[in-house]
């Protein structure tokens, strides 16, 4: 009894600050353009030009994330090795020493500072800066996944069972070699299993990403929105489904071939 | 290599510097030992034997006084210089630091990995050098068929005697090997502790283990008795009498006599937190 009004007293406040006024969609003026933006949806459009050009984008948004995500490996990765404490030396004995502590904390704060800003918000920028087009989302990606797995990456590795690492530390082998031979074999599996779902995630991002002019299909689903083809919208939201679907199960195909 | 010790303390890494429990794990010590000895460290749980090894390993930084590998005191080195004598001796922890994915060619040639340039040792991780000299190493331990087998597909057993062969493909001038058999049934330790005897002493490398069979011990010519920390005998193993063992294990009878239970690398820390895999 009590938490429940405790719930409803913290959930009010939310509720009136977000104008949580679902009946809005039940009234008879709502319900009209409802009833007509479905309506329009139906029949998908299926004309063969029409398939191959949603085909095309569909293609175009797998292969912005892919790209994408491949820069974000390039920034992710040094970026890891010189973040995470596991590999540091000197921490082996004690504290790290000041220098590589403020380092390694500065590219921390470079990581989260990359994936605190939404890859939405990237995309904006690198529209304006180069123009609509699929290369504003290949680098919106880049940054926001940059960040992402290399914070990642890091707690991955940090996370896991040290001692192999630490051994070969401490036995004079180099920070490099000490990372392959004993990091990377421990935790390869982990590793390659989050990146393949954040390519899984990509797809979808990539797709919204389209809305604010980044290529793929959001950008043609939002030409089709703003010219009111609710056919046309049908076809590419089907179409979309079945690709994030499709993702969806090729990522947890490999995701149990690593495990 | 030789080793000479002058008041060395250490203390356990997690344990406080001052105040309740800082009290050090390894109270001052002297002792010297020379190029090519071999000493074996006897004594019951929490004697500080493990954490002696860790400051000889220079894996522990002392907490007082100092000692010198071959005349140079490790802790005056600037890192990359200290990195580099680590090079030259090799620590074998108890629990064998092996990754489960690895196959054991790999994880024993990492013992060569300070000789190694990095892009060797990348190569090496694609196509293995130096394949005769693992498998020697193995067989000396009798693992060689095991050769190509992957970490974790070993007994417990196996996995340790493969953390022993690493030190015999090592470059490494000292030994320090931390209860080489505690999971190792009587004849595979009779192997076991003859071959890193003999090798040792065929290379001429200074050799120091901790034991929990006092019997092994005694096989070695030098036995260093500890207990809470402190070293209470230092002596040619002729004269480590039944005498002697009783007091230095008192209150700990069944680890005298039988094996003691494995316990966990100093090193481990606690439960680790939970990853969060959210954005």
């Amino acid at each position: 009894m009590f938490w429940t009004l405790a719930a409803l007293v913290l959930i009010a406040p939310a509720l009136v600050a977000t104008e949580f006024k679902p009946w809005i969609m039940f009234e008879p003026n709502a319900l009209k353009s409802t009833r007509r933006f479905i309506a329009d949806f139906f029949p998908p459009k299926i004309e063969a030009e029409f398939l191959w050009l949603v085909l095309r984008e569909c293609w175009r948004t797998v292969a912005i994330a892919t790209a994408g995500l491949a820069l974000a490996l390039v920034l992710a990765i040094p970026l890891t090795l010189m973040s995470n404490s596991v590999l540091s030396v000197s921490a082996l004995t004690g504290r790290m020493h000041r220098l590589p502590f403020l380092a390694r904390l500065a590219l921390r704060w470079l990581l989260i500072m990359l994936r605190s800003v939404p890859e939405l918000v990237w995309a904006l920028v690198f529209v304006r800066v180069v123009g609509l087009g699929p290369t504003a989302g290949v680098l919106a990606i880049a940054l926001t996944y940059g960040g992402m797995l290399g914070k990642v990456y890091s707690e991955i590795l940090e996370s896991d069972d040290a001692h192999a690492t630490h051994t070969l530390l401490r036995n004079g082998a180099g920070r490099l070699q000490a990372f392959f031979f004993g990091l990377l074999p421990q935790s390869a599996a982990e590793l390659t299993s989050y990146t393949v779902y954040r390519w899984e995630c990509a797809i979808r991002s990539s797709a919204v990403l389209g809305f604010v002019g980044a290529g793929g299909l959001g950008q043609q689903m939002d030409n089709s929105m703003k010219m009111f083809q609710g056919s046309e919208v049908a076809t590419m939201l089907i179409v979309f489904m079945l690709l994030v679907g499709l993702a969806d199960y090729v990522s947890a195909r490999l995701r149990k071939v690593l495990a | 290599m030789r080793i000479v010790v002058k008041g060395l303390a250490a203390r356990h890494p997690s344990a406080p510097a001052t105040g309740a429990g800082s009290t050090p794990a390894l109270k001052p010590l002297t002792l010297s030992i020379a190029a090519g000895e071999q000493v074996a460290v006897v004594g019951p749980s929490g004697a500080g034997k493990t954490t002696l090894l860790h400051a000889l390993a220079c894996a522990l930084k002392p907490a007082a006084g100092s000692f010198e590998l071959d005349g140079v005191d490790p802790w005056t080195l600037p890192i990359a210089q200290l990195q580099k004598l680590r090079g030259r001796l090799l620590l074998a922890p108890q629990a064998p630091p092996l990754p489960p994915r690895q196959r054991v060619i790999t994880a024993v040639l990492a013992a060569r990995l300070p000789q190694q340039s990095l892009a060797a040792s990348l190569r090496s991780l694609f196509y293995p050098t130096h394949i005769a000299e693992a498998e020697a190493a193995l067989a000396r331990f009798d693992l060689a068929e095991k050769l190509w087998d992957r970490v974790d597909r070993l007994s417990g057993g196996e996995r340790q005697r493969v953390g022993l062969a690493r030190a015999l493909v090592s470059a490494a001038s000292l030994w320090l090997v931390d209860e080489p058999l505690s999971s190792l049934d009587p004849s595979r330790a009779a192997l076991a502790i003859e071959s890193l005897t003999q090798s040792a002493r065929e290379r001429g490398v200074t050799l120091v283990t901790t034991l929990h069979q006092v019997d092994v011990a005694t096989r070695f010519p030098r036995v260093l008795g500890m207990r809470e920390g402190v070293l209470q005998f230092d002596l040619p193993s002729a004269e480590v009498t039944q005498q002697r063992l009783a007091a230095l294990y008192a209150q700990y009878e069944h680890e005298l006599h039988g094996p003691a239970a494995a316990v966990a690398d100093a090193f481990t820390d606690g439960p680790r937190p939970a990853v969060m895999y959210c954005r």
